[in-house]
């Protein structure tokens, strides 16, 4: 019966051979570890922001005079509407947590480097464009530190020669952070931009299994076909798109060893979320900040204007340039090194497991500054901040430039053949 | 690897150090769920803070089914100006007036006790002192030249201020010093219930949720290891 109805749908649209061919039949390498989980953490984040910010938009009011108060309607009077709430507000700041975890384990196993570049690029656009959802998201609820936020990053680009002010009017829509620009931005985080985060990370999945996943050691599991000799090939039945071109080695199916394994993770993941989501929902003033229980008042500015915790980074960043035009120069040129990434590390050895010591030194000293930077984004720009802040962010630039120098003619390791189990 | 990360734990906090003075508050020690204590302090917030504040975000009905309290009590007991079951918590002070008489229009308080803490507040109404430079004579350690008078004198009295910033009582009113902290302490209570009035339900039901997630994860490990036993 379902054979048949199987067969039915199979040859009108091709699903068992997609179901094969991107999971069941997939070849991932057998040795990830701990930081592999959070691609699929992330695919469940997105999932969650997606279902709770339907349901948040269906009491929500995307107004300046009823916003405040719809918020305040869906924490009392929807039914579960404060554990929709919690949920989406607890998303936002984890879905960065694991994106920046998945980035950093790209950066360790070099899955950026040939022939994976256009899957960082991606995932690099996923990240920008999750930042102004984020961004969007957060004017929303149309507290204090909301419009506050809102009124410092969008008069960055008044920093721009010529164009700057009516650039910040045209976002805005009008002359102050309004009604107007609330309702724009509902617009563009409810449909445009998850639409266009859908589609990027449709493509970042397509682009990843065309180059095939990397691992912990940076080996190839796809060698050349005919080089491996039968009783040294992966003993799982693999799609034909995969064998028909190489030799697979040490591989498994994503499904259903790493869809299991990825449930274990999922649980794990959730019981951190949860625990967060249900006895801290405001993170520490962190996820949820303390001057957003006041509604937004333009005339009350909040005794320290600071960016959520995620984009803390990229914020001390701007400020310890003192000149502001510079400083926006500098905040966008630390996200464009990211996406430069790949070009600039000319080493061919990926994984930091075989790579220099100077390599692993520089992305020690870039995970400190990286996170230096995030906590000082969340604090008053004192002397003494803005000082360590100029530091970390040569730390920040300065990984970049040191690699593309020692890259070149790296002493590295041997990569072994096979992964190590 | 494990190293590495060690090893950022270790340097952050060195070079990130939490900086910037906290301000000293009182610990209010209150419980969200002695239901008695919420009473008195919706009491004290409708005899004595009503008035200037509204909390309108809250409805009456919501409230009087959190704190126990029966309907037909609570109309007519808590509710003094006829406004309907099922309405919010408001009261009607004109704004514009407010804010010629106050400085500024009495902020609403539904959600002062997550703005501030409920530290915040209980420190607050306990740091009201004589400074007769001020409109209504006092002023605040906590809140300086606040707008507000100091609605509970006639419980608290009233406290003179040293050079050194000391409080001590100066004139008393109706209550002995503990006797006073205990009804802001239940005003406090109130006032973080009102905050969010889901939070002993949203902890309630974290607990639950919590349990099953961890048996969960003791199956999805079982069935992980179960089938990784082909890959070893």
């Amino acid at each position: 019966m379902f054979a048949n109805f199987m067969a039915w749908i199979d040859k009108r649209l091709p699903v068992t051979d997609c179901w094969n061919k991107h999971l069941a039949q997939y070849p991932a390498p057998k040795n990830f570890n701990f930081w592999y989980f959070f691609g699929s953490l992330a695919m469940l984040v997105l999932v969650n922001q997606i279902l709770t910010g339907v349901w948040l938009t269906m009491s929500y009011e995307p107004s300046g005079d009823g916003a405040f108060a719809s918020i305040e309607y869906i924490m009392r009077d929807v039914d579960y509407g404060w554990l929709l709430r919690y949920m989406h507000s607890t998303g936002a700041s984890f879905f960065f947590i694991v994106v920046y975890l998945h980035m950093f384990r790209g950066m360790m196993y070099g899955s950026y480097q040939k022939p994976r570049e256009l899957l960082w690029i991606f995932g690099m656009l996923i990240f920008l464009v999750l930042m102004a959802e984020a961004f969007m998201g957060y004017l929303l609820p149309w507290g204090n530190m909301s419009y506050w936020g809102a009124q410092v990053i969008i008069s960055l680009f008044g920093a721009i020669p010529v164009i700057g002010d009516d650039l910040t009017q045209w976002i805005r829509g009008d002359y102050v952070i309004s009604g107007a620009t609330l309702n724009r931005f509902f617009a563009l985080h409810v449909i445009a931009m998850p639409l266009v985060l859908v589609i990027l990370v449709f493509l970042h999945i397509l682009a990843l299994h065309e180059v095939g996943s990397n691992n912990p050691d940076g080996t190839e599991i796809k060698k050349k076909k005919g080089s491996v000799k039968p009783e040294e090939l992966s003993k799982f039945k693999f799609h034909k798109h995969y064998t028909d071109k190489y030799d697979i080695v040490d591989a498994i199916p994503f499904h259903p060893y790493y869809s299991v394994k990825d449930i274990m993770g999922v649980a794990f993941f959730l019981f951190i979320f949860c625990w967060v989501m249900f006895f801290a929902p405001e993170g520490g003033g962190f996820f949820i900040e303390a001057p957003n229980f006041e509604p937004a008042n333009g005339l009350k500015t909040p005794e320290h204007i600071v960016p959520v915790w995620y984009f803390g980074p990229f914020y001390t960043i701007l400020r310890v340039v003192p000149d502001k035009l510079l400083g926006a120069v500098a905040m966008f040129g630390a996200i464009i090194m990211l996406f430069a990434l790949p070009w600039f590390d000319r080493g061919t050895v990926k994984s930091m497991k075989f790579r220099c010591t100077w390599h692993k030194v520089n992305l020690f000293q870039f995970t400190v500054s990286f996170i230096v930077l995030a906590i000082l984004g969340t604090k008053a720009a004192t002397p003494l901040n803005n000082m360590i802040g100029t530091v970390a962010s040569f730390g920040y630039f300065g990984f970049f430039i040191a690699l593309w120098f020692y890259s070149k003619n790296e002493t590295t390791k041997p990569v072994p053949e096979r992964v190590s189990k | 690897m494990k190293k590495f990360i060690l090893a950022v734990f270790a340097l952050v906090p060195v070079l990130a150090f939490a900086a910037g003075p906290s301000l000293p508050l009182d610990s209010a020690n209150n419980d969200l769920a002695d239901k008695e204590s919420l009473k008195r302090g919706f009491k004290t917030y409708i005899n004595y803070c009503l008035g200037c504040h509204q909390l309108q975000y809250q409805r009456y009905n919501r409230t009087f089914t959190d704190l126990g309290i029966e309907e037909a009590d609570g109309i007519e007991n808590y509710m003094y100006t006829g406004e309907k079951v099922g309405d919010h918590i408001t009261n009607t002070m004109p704004k514009k007036e407010a804010a010629a008489w106050f400085g500024t229009a009495p902020p609403d308080l539904t959600l002062e006790a997550r703005l501030r803490s409920p530290d915040w507040i209980y420190t607050y109404l306990r740091s009201f002192y004589i400074d007769e430079s001020r409109p209504f004579g006092v002023n605040n350690t906590l809140f300086k030249d606040v707008g507000m008078p100091h609605v509970l004198q006639d419980l608290q009295g009233v406290s003179s201020i040293d050079e050194n910033g000391k409080l001590t009582p100066a004139q008393g009113g109706s209550l002995t010093a503990e006797e006073y902290d205990e009804v802001v302490r239940d005003l406090t209570n109130f006032l973080e219930y009102v905050g969010e009035p889901n939070k002993l339900e949203r902890k309630a039901l974290g607990v639950k949720v919590l349990i099953f997630i961890f048996i969960f994860f003791i199956f999805a490990y079982l069935l992980k290891k179960e089938y990784w036993r082909d890959v070893h």
